[in-house]
């Protein structure tokens, strides 16, 4: 098949975020960088559905400045055949805006599928899968935790609150894929030279007017956790003491 | 004074609580206006217009109900068709949809189909001029950025328990309505809904949440989890990734950075390390309860109350005391 994937560098959620002066972005001093999560789910299933078919084409693509070439390298390295960087200056926050660039991109790309992270989780909107499939009218699986392909049909699962759904739709479609399909592998050593020789196309975004912006961004208050109240069972009848009187939720 | 829409969602021919928490946002919305209508829309099998009454009392005027055999089980493309249709044919300031598994899979489609961006996992919101400026958690809950939307109508996922259900009864108008394709020309095609072992209460809305972790050692002990939850009453089971990662839990039940977002008033970590990934999903909890041997363990500095001892010994005589407590 030939597979689209969109990924998005993000920084790593370990990091100890600080906000930068203007007041609306994260400081990116020492931050590291590498796709997201999901985004890395993606890849890996669009590797396995390939190499259960032993054929096919896996093209990378991702909107942002130049370092996000670093990140398509890193898809490279684990197996994808090419890279498409859609140049910006920056990555807007408005979803439907990153969908516009992308599905200009992917519009007749000939892909058999075109899978997305779940999200991103930088930004956290969720939105850029569907709304890329709607824009190209294509049919579209959200947050797919199991995705099977055979004869131009797909089989797709959904986790949804303490229940699941299956659903089954025609290809080419767009799918977004959540935790559970496959952890991704880690680049070999072979990968990441193969990588460094794989074409990477640069293109510029077409980005449209953004509606929805950034005002502020700020740090959530800190927990003032840390209390101790005993050891073993017999730390329970402080706890229930403190959870009816104190936390009032018993 | 303008209209606002909500999307009220439902399972298995029931409102979920989020669909109360949508059209209550909505309600909210329209009265930060100046006092618009709240019209939802209700869409299932036959039979579904009987919970139109529930979402008048939480202040929706009108109810579009939507009804068709073939909607028993939930059709993505049916649904934003519908909801798409209608917002642009009634002239919405707002379109109110949950964060919520299908709100998220649903509210974006309807957005591109109306050419609108939108905010999702919204905590609060509140109109500005011709903008609406909402409060949205990023990554990882560890920013929060406040976004400002403009155009209209402004497309809105609110996070579950952000608004709370409020009473705000009017007898609602109730308009019958056709699907704006035919459920049977869908492409993406719902074959089954499968039960989760969580049908009771579920993560997003249980008000008391007791996790596990790879510390009670064996899938069979959770037992003593799910006996605690059952002595609160009101509680759901969640775990770690750990402890999905190893099958001895669905993955929906999974807690954190790549799983459910929680922010219950009572969450009981027993057994859990406190991994970023895991606090990510829910350090934002009222009040955290931590059991670990380790009392160097990390999810200590984020509890307020901490016990350190063996979660097999400790749980047990929790769940008698909380059984006491409830006078069970
Ligand atoms: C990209 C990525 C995403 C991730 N997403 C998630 C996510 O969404 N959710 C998530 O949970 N994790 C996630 N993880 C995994 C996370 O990093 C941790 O590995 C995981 O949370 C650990 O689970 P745990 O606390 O059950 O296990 P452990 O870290 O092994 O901790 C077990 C704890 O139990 C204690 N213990 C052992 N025996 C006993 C006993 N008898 N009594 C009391 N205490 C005992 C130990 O002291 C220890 O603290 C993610 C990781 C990555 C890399
Ligand atoms: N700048 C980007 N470049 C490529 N893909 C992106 C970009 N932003 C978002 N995506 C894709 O859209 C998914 C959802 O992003 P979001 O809607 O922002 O949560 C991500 O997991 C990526 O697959």
């Amino acid at each position: 098949m030939k597979i689209a994937v969109c990924i998005k560098r993000v920084a790593d959620m370990e990091s100890r975020f600080k906000i930068a002066t203007d007041g609306s972005s994260v400081d990116e001093t020492g931050l590291k960088f590498d796709m997201g999560d999901f985004d890395g789910y993606a890849v890996e299933a669009a590797l396995q559905l390939n190499e259960k078919e032993g054929k096919g084409e896996i093209v990378a693509i991702s909107l942002g400045p130049d370092v996000v070439q670093e990140t398509l390298r890193k898809a490279m390295s684990m197996g994808v055949d090419r890279g498409v960087q859609l140049k910006a200056d920056r990555v807007p926050f408005d979803g439907l805006a990153i969908a516009r660039a992308l599905a200009a991109e992917l519009q007749g790309g000939g892909y058999d599928l075109i899978l997305f992270g779940r999200m991103a989780v930088d930004s956290a909107n969720q939105s850029v899968g569907p709304m890329t499939a709607e824009l190209l009218g294509l049919p579209c699986i959200t947050a797919a935790s199991k995705l099977e392909v055979a004869n131009g049909r797909g089989t797709a699962r959904r986790e949804l609150e303490g229940a699941a759904e299956i659903l089954e739709f025609p290809l080419p479609a767009v799918v977004t894929i959540d935790e559970g399909i496959a952890r991704p592998r880690y680049p070999s050593l072979k990968g990441i030279m193969a990588a460094k020789k794989k074409p990477l196309e640069v293109k510029p975004a077409q980005l449209g007017e953004a509606h929805l912006t950034v005002k502020g961004m700020e740090l959530p208050p800190e927990r003032t956790g840390g209390r101790i109240i005993g050891e073993g069972p017999a730390a329970v009848p402080e706890l229930v003491r403190l959870l009816q009187t104190e936390a009032k939720v018993l | 004074m303008a209209n606002v829409f909500a999307f009220a969602e439902t399972r298995g021919g029931e409102l979920r609580k989020v669909a109360l928490e949508a059209v209550t946002g909505a309600r909210q919305l329209a009265d930060a206006t100046g006092g618009g209508e709240v019209h939802a829309l209700l869409i299932g099998a036959p039979g579904i217009a009987a919970k139109a009454q529930a979402l008048g009392e939480h202040g929706a005027d009108a109810v579009i109900v939507v009804e068709h055999p073939a909607l028993e089980l939930y059709s993505p493309e049916v649904a934003a068709a519908t909801a798409a249709e209608r917002i642009r044919s009634g002239g919405y300031r707002a379109a109110i949809f949950s964060a919520s598994a299908r709100g998220k899979d649903l509210a974006p489609r309807v957005a591109a189909k109306l050419g609108v961006s939108m905010a999702s996992d919204v905590t609060a919101f509140q109109p500005e001029g011709d903008a609406i400026v909402v409060r949205h958690p990023a990554y990882t809950g560890k920013v929060i950025t406040t976004l400002v939307l403009t155009g209209t109508p402004a497309v809105l996922t609110l996070r579950p328990g952000a608004v709370t259900p409020a009473a705000s009864p009017r007898a609602a108008r109730v308009e019958s309505a056709a699907p704006a394709i035919d459920p049977g020309a869908a492409r993406v095609v719902p074959k089954e809904l499968v039960q989760g072992s969580n049908t009771k209460l579920d993560l997003g809305e249980a008000p008391v949440i007791v996790s596990g972790g790879r510390g009670l050692k064996a899938p069979e002990n959770f037992r003593l989890v799910e006996e605690l939850a059952a002595a609160f009453g009101n509680a759901a089971v969640g775990a770690t990734r750990a402890v999905t990662d190893e099958g001895w839990r669905p993955h929906s039940d999974q807690i954190g950075q790549t799983g459910r977002l929680v922010s219950p008033d009572l969450y009981v970590a027993a057994g859990i390390s406190g991994a970023i990934q895991h606090l990510a999903g829910m350090r934002t909890s009222k009040t955290i309860v931590a059991i670990n041997k380790d009392k160097e363990a990390p999810i200590f500095k984020v509890a307020d109350y901490g016990i350190v001892g063996d979660v097999l010994e400790v749980l047990p005589v929790l769940t008698e005391a909380v059984k006491k407590a409830k006078g069970q």
